[in-house]
């Protein structure tokens, strides 16, 4: 699908620039403009598709479903997919938060929303595409939302609505007046530029990260010597799993900077599901993330739901160290 | 208060958000709005997170024009928030 490209960046560096390719220089130069042109392709056009799912679903919609419809245990599952196909921005998970238990959708159900939405995210799922092709994006998303519903589910068991912040424990008693909301009544043609624009404000967005972190990717690809992590990583030491998700969930890397670093990472020797499990402690946990939800919950909730979370991402962990 | 506004035209702009920079170019697109068309508006930031929820929005940011949400969760255009002051 992307031989073109391929052969574009073989002509540009191999014949204009006249970088031989068999020089360090050369192959790292190559690999930084195919992987960067694939992958801003890749992500605009994901963005794109999400932003369309998202002009037909959103948010309100899934809540009112979640809230309506008997789902018999299943609620979880689903709360989990509508987290990744819903666009997630750190600032508005409060709002979000608070949305979901106002509407009356259990805690637990709210977790697992919150635990997949930044988790499976378009920027991820693109960049996962991008660097580890589809086969790997599948896994990553499907054990994402899995994670997702189960963590959901096991928060939702441990009854903490007592450790929500006094001022939500408020809200959920006395049920505000809620503004009026002039629905979208604008016809598909009429959102189309739009949805374009803000799939291209966000490829913008995450521009510089992608640059970097292909940069640096392409820098270990051209220098690092063949199984250079495998004599420290690759070995199959039963500790690799948590260190590599105890070292990534204070982290907050963007995706589209991490995603071509730990590509490298597996090209050159680290297993895949290390750094599978890296990645999503890098993306579904962080410090900022942590800080705004101090507003909604007790330190000490947010010390069970990362703790919970953080187990479940170590235990996919050796899961996919297993099967892959 | 309808009256009001009607003798005096004066429209209320209320951005509700955080402070991340989706709300950011929002104020930045309603401010350039304002001053290019000569609105008689005034502009206030809603950054706390406890008055933004008795809006109740789910996604940020939000645009409330005289206390009607108009816009969450996104950027417009400079055109589409014209269209919604005018």
């Amino acid at each position: 699908m992307f031989d073109w490209l391929q052969h574009f960046a073989d002509w540009l560096i191999y014949s204009v620039f006249g970088i031989g390719a068999d020089t360090h220089l050369g192959i790292a130069l190559n690999f930084f403009v195919f992987d960067t042109l694939k992958i801003l392709i890749l992500l605009f056009f994901i963005v794109f598709i999400m932003g369309i799912v998202n002009a037909y679903f959103p948010i309100e919609r899934l809540k009112d479903y979640l809230n309506k419809k008997k789902l018999y245990g299943l609620e979880y599952f689903f709360a989990s997919i509508f987290g990744a196909i819903t666009p997630f921005c750190s600032c508005s998970s409060v709002p979000l938060f608070i949305g979901f238990v106002q509407g009356g959708i259990p805690l637990g159900v709210t977790f697992a929303f919150l635990i997949t939405s930044p988790l499976v995210n378009e920027v991820a799922v693109a960049m996962f595409l991008g660097m580890f092709g589809v086969k790997a994006t599948l896994i990553y998303a499907l054990s994402g939302i899995l994670l997702g519903s189960l963590g959901g589910w096991l928060l939702g068991k441990l009854n903490l609505e007592h450790l929500l912040s006094d001022w939500v424990k408020e809200i959920l008693e006395n049920k505000m007046q809620q503004a009026e909301f002039q629905g979208e009544k604008r016809s598909f043609r009429d959102r189309l530029p739009e949805i374009t624009r803000g799939a291209w404000d966000i490829v913008k967005g995450v521009l510089l990260y992608v640059i970097i972190g292909i940069a640096i990717g392409a820098a270990m690809h051209g220098y690092a010597p063949e199984n250079f992590f495998n004599q420290y990583l690759g070995g199959g030491q039963w500790w690799t799993v948590p260190l590599a998700v105890l070292v990534a969930v204070p982290m907050y890397a963007n995706a589209a900077g991490i995603v071509p670093v730990i590509q490298v990472f597996v090209a050159k020797g680290v297993p895949l599901g290390t750094a599978i499990a890296f990645m999503m402690a890098t993306v579904g946990l962080s410090i900022p993330e942590a800080t705004l939800l101090k507003k909604v919950m007790s330190l000490k909730l947010i010390a069970i739901f990362f703790g919970i979370v953080t187990l479940c991402i170590i235990l996919s962990g050796y899961l996919f160290n297993l099967i892959l | 208060m309808a009256i009001n506004k009607e003798v005096v035209m004066s429209k209320t702009i209320k951005i509700l958000g955080t402070g991340c920079p989706k709300c950011q170019s929002l104020t930045g697109v309603v401010k350039d709005v304002v001053s290019e068309n000569n609105i008689d508006a005034t502009i206030e930031k809603v950054e706390d997170i406890m008055e933004i929820m008795k809006y109740n929005v789910m996604t940020t940011p939000a645009l409330v024009i005289d206390d009607v949400i108009t816009i969450k969760g996104r950027v417009p255009s400079k055109d589409e928030v014209l269209a919604l002051l005018n």
